[in-house]
């Protein structure tokens, strides 16, 4: 699903991001991108995004390869991945139905379809009574459930996660990662940045750990 | 446009297999036979519900725009006011520009060319110069005013009676007017010269001197009009596309989150052109009721003086045209404004 070739970022001021990073992520697997912050965790995620693109190698998701994507084609690229950010990245001008409405309705979704489809993601999460309230009024962790119910309201093929688990307690951080699984066993490849190591060398799956941009374990 | 949206959607619901086929369609033609069929007419009802989605896009994109507008209904109103004043402003020159043309034709019409004979030719000469003059192509008219006429008439209009009893013979010359055919300004006085050869013709007289100044003053002032309205058809793009740039400013955070999940440049543009439309038709609007309203307050005191001078003169709106033309500019200009901030500052605001 996703595959990186011999990668390397390096930013303009000269700082090496990424050096020589090689993996192979199945379709259907779960996996943790761990190291500490400034390893190079969110670039990685950035790159699978074509929010960043890398100075050297090549990167692919599904069978695309990115660095032959035009601007032009990104947005199709986004469609396909669903991604939870760790600010949770919510819009305040809205209910919660209506953010997480807005992948469908940049796909061009009927609007009976997308209420069906907004109403299962928030059952998903278990948050369907609180649709119609705005995102400010709700608690952090169910905050970060409403950003998870928006990244897999489209149905996508693979989830990214920037440290979902950043701002909670580990009771909620538990039930964050839980839903996680959850979509992975139906069938969604997930890949979760995350530096709480206490809490994903619980879960059992495979850990990939960045250290100063080289991939260390797990490649 | 439509198509290529749907086939990449098509790519997004695990449809990879397809293309595959269509690559190797070349080699492998025969076993292809039905799937073909099958798949034009799945895409043929995806293309009809794109293009519903599509409009249902834009007309729900175009209310929004319309009601987030009275979201911050001040800095709305002021815009517009700037706005109206923009748009008005040629308006209303326009609209007088139209009257003055008006004015013109009404008296440039018809320069007639006035033959003064000399005093010495005889009534029955100066008739057989009148018939002659009358079978020449490029004049239309030609009218004989007798010496006695020209008398007469001088006696009735101006009342001298009692002098001109003290004259012993009719000191007035015959006069034939003429029309001319043509009107355009290098013609007559080239006609106004032959016919000023003629000789019984003591002197040519073409009375358009003052039309070719009113005509001249009309076309600077047109000039004026198109200098002032591009100027100011300027300042409504700076204004709209200053509004826009704000707007863009304000809405960071959401086109930055849309971006994320996958919106294309022209999903995210597009409420920001249609602001700009919904700018330009609404501050056109206005600025037609400014126009229209100040053309309604010029015309009592205009027809006094129309009356003064004995002229069937009456003031004139834009009229239909002109009323489409002022709302469909300032429509454009609007959507021209947002169209420029847009492309200059939605680059800038991408996810990092």
């Amino acid at each position: 699903m996703i595959r990186f070739d011999r990668v390397s970022k390096r930013f303009a001021t000269g700082q090496d991001a990424l050096s020589d990073i090689s993996f192979d992520l199945k379709r259907g697997e779960m996996a943790f991108l761990t190291g500490h912050s400034g390893a190079g965790k969110s670039t990685l995620l950035k790159l699978i995004m074509l929010m960043e693109r890398p100075t050297q190698g090549n990167v692919f998701v599904g069978d695309q390869d990115l660095s032959r994507m035009k601007g032009g084609e990104i947005p199709y690229l986004r469609r396909k991945i669903g991604v939870v950010f760790q600010n949770h990245q919510l819009l305040f001008d809205r209910t919660v139905f209506e953010n997480i409405a807005l992948p469908l309705e940049i796909s061009g979704y009927s609007p009976e379809d997308a209420a069906r489809r907004v109403r299962a993601a928030l059952d998903k999460v278990g948050l369907l009574s609180k649709e119609k309230m705005n995102p400010v009024m709700l608690s952090t962790g169910e905050q970060q459930r409403v950003g998870i119910a928006r990244a897999i309201v489209n149905k996508p093929q693979l989830l990214l996660a920037d440290e979902p688990t950043g701002n909670l307690d580990p009771a909620l951080s538990e039930e964050i990662m839980r839903l996680f699984m959850e979509f992975n066993r139906h069938g969604t490849t997930v890949l979760i940045a995350s530096h709480d190591l206490n809490l994903i060398s619980r879960m059992r799956n495979r850990i990939l750990t960045l250290k100063r941009g080289r991939l260390v374990a797990g490649a | 446009m439509p198509n290529r949206v749907e086939e990449r959607r098509r790519g997004a619901v695990r449809q990879q297999p397809a293309s595959k086929a269509t690559r190797q369609g070349k080699q492998a033609q025969p076993q292809q036979t039905a799937a073909p069929q099958k798949g034009a007419e799945r895409h043929r009802i995806k293309f009809a519900d794109a293009r519903r989605s599509w409009i249902r896009n834009h007309t729900d994109v175009a209310a929004n725009a319309y009601h987030r507008l009275w979201a911050s209904p001040l800095s709305t109103l002021m815009t517009l006011a700037v706005l109206a004043i923009a748009l008005a402003l040629p308006g209303a020159l326009l609209a007088g520009l139209k009257n003055l043309h008006g004015l013109s034709e009404d008296w440039g019409a018809e320069p007639r060319i006035s033959l003064y004979l000399h005093t010495n030719i005889t009534e029955t000469k100066a008739e057989q110069v009148s018939r002659e003059l009358l079978l020449r192509d490029d004049l239309s008219a030609v009218e004989l005013i007798s010496a006695e006429q020209g008398l007469l008439e001088f006696r009735r209009t101006t009342g001298l009676d009692d002098v001109l009893k003290y004259l012993s013979d009719n000191p007035l010359p015959s006069v034939i007017v003429v029309l001319p055919r043509g009107k355009d300004a290098t013609t007559l006085p080239l006609l106004r010269e032959q016919l000023a050869e003629l000789p019984e013709v003591e002197e040519a007289v073409l009375d358009m001197a003052w039309v070719q100044r009113l005509t001249a003053f009309v076309a600077v002032s047109e000039r004026g009009v198109i200098v002032f309205g591009v100027l100011l058809a300027l300042a409504v793009l700076m204004v709209v596309g200053n509004t826009i740039r704000l707007l863009i400013e304000n809405r960071r955070d959401e086109i930055i989150v849309a971006k994320l999940v996958g919106a294309t440049n022209a999903w995210v543009r597009r409420p920001f052109l249609y602001t700009g439309a919904w700018f330009g038709l609404l501050g056109g609007v206005i600025a037609w009721v400014l126009v229209q309203v100040s053309l309604m307050l010029l015309e009592p005191p205009v027809a006094q003086l129309a009356e003064l001078y004995e002229s069937q003169f009456e003031i004139q709106g834009l009229g239909w045209l002109g009323s489409l033309l002022l709302i469909l500019v300032s429509t454009l200009l609007g959507l021209a404004g947002a169209w420029l901030a847009v492309g200059r500052h939605l680059r800038e605001v991408e996810p990092r």
